[in-house]
């Protein structure tokens, strides 16, 4: 489909750490508001606080699929704080940008991150 | 991105356009040109020309020539239909009624004349899409002065029981327009034994030229035209006429006519056998629209815990081309208000996809789709949180 950049296909077409953690550190998940799809990450977090593996499950349009793939991508190796930093618009960015009416789904990715990461987070202060 | 095979199977969007109809056109793209409202030479060859699709067009639907108007696409037609019938008998009173899941083109229109200030009773259906006739009954009033409800939905293939509901609508005397644009190739239609008042076609659906509709409308009945002009179309559409596209559109219904009952057969084969094959090898399919009472070349479906613009994007690269009722499909980001009339719960219809057969099919594109769309399904579902979901809760 034109209205997707070359990025967003490829992301689509061949989605990068898809799947789930069977014993993840932190786990995410939300719903669209606007189309009522749904995103879904787990987070395994190393010693020195680095994301050591993101995956995820999305239930969603092409676009949505691309940035739940786009996201795992940015996040895996990064610090927390550093994870914390994506935003939708710097997701929208990597992908080559996404048309007007899709900018929603990149919300998703970087939100359900960062429910992951809270997730992580709480989990870690209850320790 | 070249593919195996090409198989188009989208035709509720767009058709190939029939050779016999463009050949007609061609002469009025070029030397032929010439205004019907001339009174000279080259007047009278375009008016004749649209006088003959003109017939052609009312025989189709067993109508009288004049009681036909030609307008721009079967939208037009629609708009025409429903503002123009109600502004006709708006001293008769204000409330109007169309079935829940009309085409956009009816919905709106009647929306419209709702923020108007007339009052709009949708009737409800059943969970084939079905018009719920004792709700009709119940929900008219003294006061309804039109009902619109079409003839078959193009979207899940529904066959409405037309004839049924304009008898109740005649027996209060209320005019009925019924939207035939999705039916009007495959269904033989006489407005006579139908008992209806005004009716909509498309050429576009009768493998005809885009950019072309008609509405027939029973003399006597008052339209207020939508487009002020001149007075072509009998004083009821303004505007000088789309003669190539008319022409176009009259080889197209004379040919509907002709071919009905072997393209039916046809369609109805390819349609059956994708219905048959896929819920065979695709586990939580589901046929939406009624098993029996549809259009045979509509093969549309729900896919369980996927998303239909995944679906479309993955068949395309494999060179098949179709469209999904989705939310992420649509430009409002809203679900199909068809599925939705119908009690399909929101991530149901969310897999929604519809496979529209043309005569230019055959039974290997029914194959060949049999083919390489399961894995499609089985990749996305991969991917998808509630088909794990789905596979946690089973055990
Ligand atoms: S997830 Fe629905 S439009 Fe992207």
């Amino acid at each position: 489909m034109a209205q997707y950049s070359d990025v967003v296909m490829d992301h689509f077409t061949n989605p990068r750490n898809v799947g789930e953690i069977e014993d993840a550190d932190g786990v995410g998940e939300v719903g669209n508001p606007v189309c009522g799809d749904m995103m879904t990450f787990y987070i395994k977090v190393d010693e020195e606080g680095r994301l050591a593996e993101v995956k995820y499950k999305t239930f969603g349009c092409g676009a949505a699929i691309a940035v739940s793939s786009m996201v795992s991508e940015m996040a895996k190796g990064k610090t927390i704080e550093e994870a914390l930093k994506i935003t939708r618009d710097g997701v929208a960015e990597e992908l080559g940008g996404l048309p007007a009416n899709k900018m929603h789904c990149s919300n998703l990715g970087a939100d359900a991150l960062h429910k992951a990461i809270e997730d992580y987070l709480e989990k870690k202060g209850k320790e | 991105m070249r593919t195996a095979r090409e198989v188009y199977l989208d035709n509720y969007a767009a058709s190939p356009l029939l050779p016999e109809a463009r050949d007609a056109m061609l002469p009025f793209l070029g030397e032929s040109f010439g205004n019907p409202s001339s009174l000279h030479g080259r007047g009278d060859a375009a008016r004749e020309a649209v006088e003959e699709a003109r017939s052609r067009v009312a025989a189709l639907i067993g109508a009288a020539p004049e009681e036909i108007i030609f307008t721009c696409n079967g939208t037009e037609a629609n708009n025409l239909a429903v503002k123009g019938i109600t502004a006709g008998s708006r001293r008769k009173g204000r409330h109007i009624m169309v079935s829940a899941v009309e085409h956009f083109s009816v919905l709106h229109a009647a929306r419209s004349l709702e923020k108007q200030g007339y009052e709009l009773e949708l009737v409800p259906v059943d969970e084939y899409g079905r018009i719920d006739l004792g709700a009709l009954r119940s929900l008219m009033r003294d006061d309804t002065i039109l009902v619109s409800v079409m003839l078959a939905n193009g979207e899940v293939g529904t066959i409405q029981p037309v004839a049924e509901a304009a008898c109740i609508a005649a027996e209060r005397g209320v005019p009925f327009h019924t939207d035939a644009a999705a039916a009007a190739a495959h269904l033989p239609i006489d407005v006579e034994s139908l008992g209806v008042q005004a009716l909509t076609l498309s050429s576009d659906l009768l493998y005809g030229p885009q950019g072309v509709g008609a509405l027939w409308v029973r003399r006597g009945l008052r339209v207020i035209p939508l487009l002020d002009g001149g007075v072509q179309e009998g004083g009821r559409r303004g505007g000088t006429e789309n003669v190539a596209g008319i022409v176009g559109m009259g080889v197209a219904a004379e040919l509907a006519r002709e071919r009905m009952t072997e393209r039916s057969a046809h369609l109805r084969g390819l349609r059956d056998a994708l219905i048959a094959g896929l819920p065979a090898r695709v586990d939580h399919v589901h046929l939406t629209g009624h098993p029996v009472e549809r259009l045979p070349w509509n093969a549309s479906f729900v896919v369980e815990f996927i998303e239909g613009e995944g679906m479309l994007l993955l068949l395309d690269q494999q060179g098949v081309a179709v469209s999904s009722g989705s939310a992420c499909t649509s430009r409002a980001l809203k679900g199909s208000h068809v599925l939705t009339a119908m009690g399909v719960p929101p991530e149901r219809a969310q897999g929604s996809i519809l496979f529209s057969f043309g005569p230019q099919n055959t039974l290997q594109d029914v194959d060949y789709v049999l083919e390489v769309f399961p894995p499609i399904v089985e990749r996305l579902r991969q991917m998808s949180p509630l088909y794990a979901k789905f596979l946690k809760e089973r055990g």
